[in-house]
């Protein structure tokens, strides 16, 4: 028995929207039978994970803050997802960009600096993520280096250079010896009192427009889609295969960097180990989530960001462990994978031999 | 036993599981298929391998479950990249973040639970050899499957038909469809080979090298073993020479982080991987393009009828 691929010939756009909603149902069953096998109710299970989260106001504010930086790095991925460049190390990127931006307000905190810190400090988050994705891209463009090896290896070398500093030279001397730098004066401010929402999710939409626009509106975006789809094509059409991934990778960087500085500013308030939980990867699921199309990405990182929450409610009240939530993840990404697939070709199983 | 000695034991403990899970690689890479999963295989693998081992209480047990459990994980890496003819890129970063969720639901109940570790070979009189007893008649029975993999590759892929055939596959899976070869049904077997290699090098990871089993304990290993192949131009020889430079590498870095030499440790830690950019750097200067990659690694087949 084998499977055989016939290319449908006319798609229908709903199918390809509606596509990443049924790789969502199935993998909603299959992580239902995953908790079934752990001996837990897959009902009790789906209730405070996609339900609760849903009804409450405080789960609503913190899916749109942990939707935030996924969809911002996403959006940035998007660029080399299309362009079929891999860029996986938007961890570490995520990271830098943290670190890098936090550079002003630690040296400010505690003196009268002016708000000038606070876009600053953004600006400057943004251009070490950016700096940080260059490595891989030249490493590319000049000797032909994998990039998806180096842009992983990187996540590691950013991770540590992260623990050093917390741990060494930005540790707060009256943090109890604790591996944390002292609380920033300058933090994005809250969008209403009392809530959790702070202007950084301003990023989210404004990222959304802009990326929409670029790829569909502007020559470069343009480049970007056919370099992806037909390299051939793009270097008869005059697009310089070279220059396009410095660029995309410099995208992808900069929001990547965006994100962890927002998020440090944002909620944090400080730098410590662990200020990422894996967006920088789980922002992967949410770009093919949303089909790599901006508005997409924002329904995605939506949901996603729903069962980071529901993950964490689950944890509190059916002690369902966090590495459940990854597993969702995974199958998640595999289940949108195989709905494209199966939106883009007819299978056909075919039991005898091959004609 | 001698300094030299002790050193060399440990740089073939540090080298083995690159070796085993970059060999299993490299076959899939040959026949063209890009696997980025490994390092979520090798995670289930390690987790299923130490769980199996300690409820059954026997470590042959837990080997088994372990290589059967990356198979699996292979099998659907395999449904999706040659039935579904998804990105193998993507596939393959999907398999890897599922396997690390799933290794933690998996070893969660055996955190800090400890067994003996699989013991060395050991053969009366010749292991007892001064100098080299140890070293050549003492060593994990998994190192001796790894030395046994990395030659049974070299003459499968270089002296056997059906080599010839996953290679040229892999070089150019239209022509090899042409010619009538069944490209999907040869790219499964070496999809399933390299999974069962992964796993195998999870169950060395959690059965001899630690051996206990804890969370995000395969640390990167997947990944190195991915840039191995790449750095050993996919040559299984050179493959075997990779990892016991990157074993000795790690090694060194552990002694440089017991002797505290003033350098932060963190650095040493993040020795590897920064040894790992410049060995691709390295490998790709000078040679530029030929460097041996399988003309259609990566691509997705959909054979046209």
């Amino acid at each position: 028995m084998r499977l055989e691929l016939v290319p449908r010939r006319d798609v229908p756009a709903a199918a390809r929207i509606l596509a990443p909603v049924a790789a969502l149902v199935a993998s909603i069953l299959i992580g239902g039978v995953v908790i079934a096998l752990m001996g837990r109710s897959p009902a009790a299970a789906l209730d405070v994970y996609f339900i609760q989260p849903l009804t409450e106001g405080w789960a609503l504010q913190e899916i749109a803050v942990k939707a935030t930086p996924l969809l911002l790095i996403a959006i940035g991925l998007s660029f080399c997802f299309r362009a079929n460049l891999w860029n996986i190390g938007a961890e570490g990127q995520f990271v830098m960009g943290a670190l890098v931006g936090s550079i002003l307000p630690l040296v400010t905190a505690g003196t009268d600096a002016g708000p000038w810190v606070l876009p600053a400090a953004l600006l400057m988050g943004a251009l070490g993520g950016l700096l940080y994705a260059l490595i891989p891209a030249l490493l590319r463009v000049a000797f032909g280096v994998s990039e998806i090896l180096t842009s992983l290896m990187l996540v590691y070398v950013a991770d540590l250079t992260l623990d050093y500093l917390v741990r060494g030279p930005w540790r707060d001397p009256k943090g109890f010896n604790f591996p944390q730098t002292v609380n920033f004066d300058a933090m994005l401010p809250y969008l209403a009192e009392g809530g959790r929402l702070h202007a950084g999710l301003l990023f989210g939409p404004i990222a959304v427009l802009v990326a929409w626009f670029v790829v569909q509106r502007t020559l470069f975006g343009f480049g970007v889609r056919v370099s992806g789809e037909s390299p051939k094509a793009a270097r008869f059409a005059g697009f310089n295969p070279d220059r396009l991934v410095v660029a995309a990778f410099c995208i992808s960087g900069a929001m990547a960097g965006l994100a962890g500085i927002v998020e440090v500013t944002g909620q944090i308030g400080q730098l410590k180990p662990g200020i990422s939980v894996g967006y920088g990867f789980t922002a992967i699921t949410v770009a093919f989530l949303g089909r790599l199309h901006p508005v997409g990405m924002l329904f995605g990182a939506l949901v996603v960001a729903l069962t980071v929450i529901g993950g964490e409610s689950a944890q509190i009240a059916l002690k369902l462990p966090l590495d459940l939530t990854r597993t969702f993840q995974g199958i998640l990404l595999m289940c949108v994978l195989a709905a494209d697939a199966l939106v883009s070709y007819r299978v056909r199983v075919v039991t005898t031999a091959r004609a | 036993m001698g300094v030299t000695e002790a050193i060399l034991l440990t740089v073939i403990t540090a080298a083995t599981p690159l070796l085993i899970a970059a060999l299993g690689e490299l076959v899939v890479e040959k026949a063209g298929v890009l696997n980025l999963g490994i390092e979520g295989m090798m995670a289930v693998g390690a987790a299923c391998g130490f769980a199996a081992a300690t409820l059954s209480g026997s470590s042959l047990v837990g080997v088994g479950a372990a290589v059967l459990a990356g198979l699996a994980l292979s099998a659907v890496f395999a449904l999706l990249v040659l039935g579904l003819a998804t990105n193998q890129v993507a596939s393959g970063l999907a398999l890897t973040i599922m396997g690390l969720g799933l290794s933690g639901l998996i070893g969660a109940g055996f955190v800090g639970t400890n067994r003996d570790a699989i013991p060395p070979v050991y053969i009366p009189g010749l292991t007892d050899l001064p100098g080299v007893g140890r070293l050549l008649f003492g060593e994990s029975p998994f190192v001796y499957v790894s030395l046994a993999l990395a030659l049974g590759i070299l003459w499968f892929l270089g002296r056997s038909r059906a080599g010839l055939t996953l290679r040229s596959i892999g070089e150019n899976h239209v022509s090899g469809h042409a010619l009538g070869l069944p490209v999907l049904r040869v790219r499964l077997y070496a999809i399933l080979f390299g999974g069962a290699c992964a796993g195998l090098a999870g169950a060395y990871l959690s059965l001899v090298y630690t051996p206990f089993w804890s969370p995000g304990m395969t640390a990167g290993r997947g990944w190195i073993a991915l840039a191995l192949v790449v750095f050993a131009s996919w040559k299984p020889l050179r493959v075997l020479f990779g990892a016991y430079l990157f074993g000795g590498a790690t090694v060194l870095q552990l002694h440089l982080q017991a002797a505290s030499i003033g350098f932060p440790s963190q650095a040493l830690s993040a020795f590897p991987y920064v040894a790992t950019i410049l060995a691709l750097v390295v490998m790709s200067v000078g040679e530029r393009k030929a460097t041996g990659a399988p003309g259609s690694l990566g691509a997705p087949f959909v054979p046209d009828r």
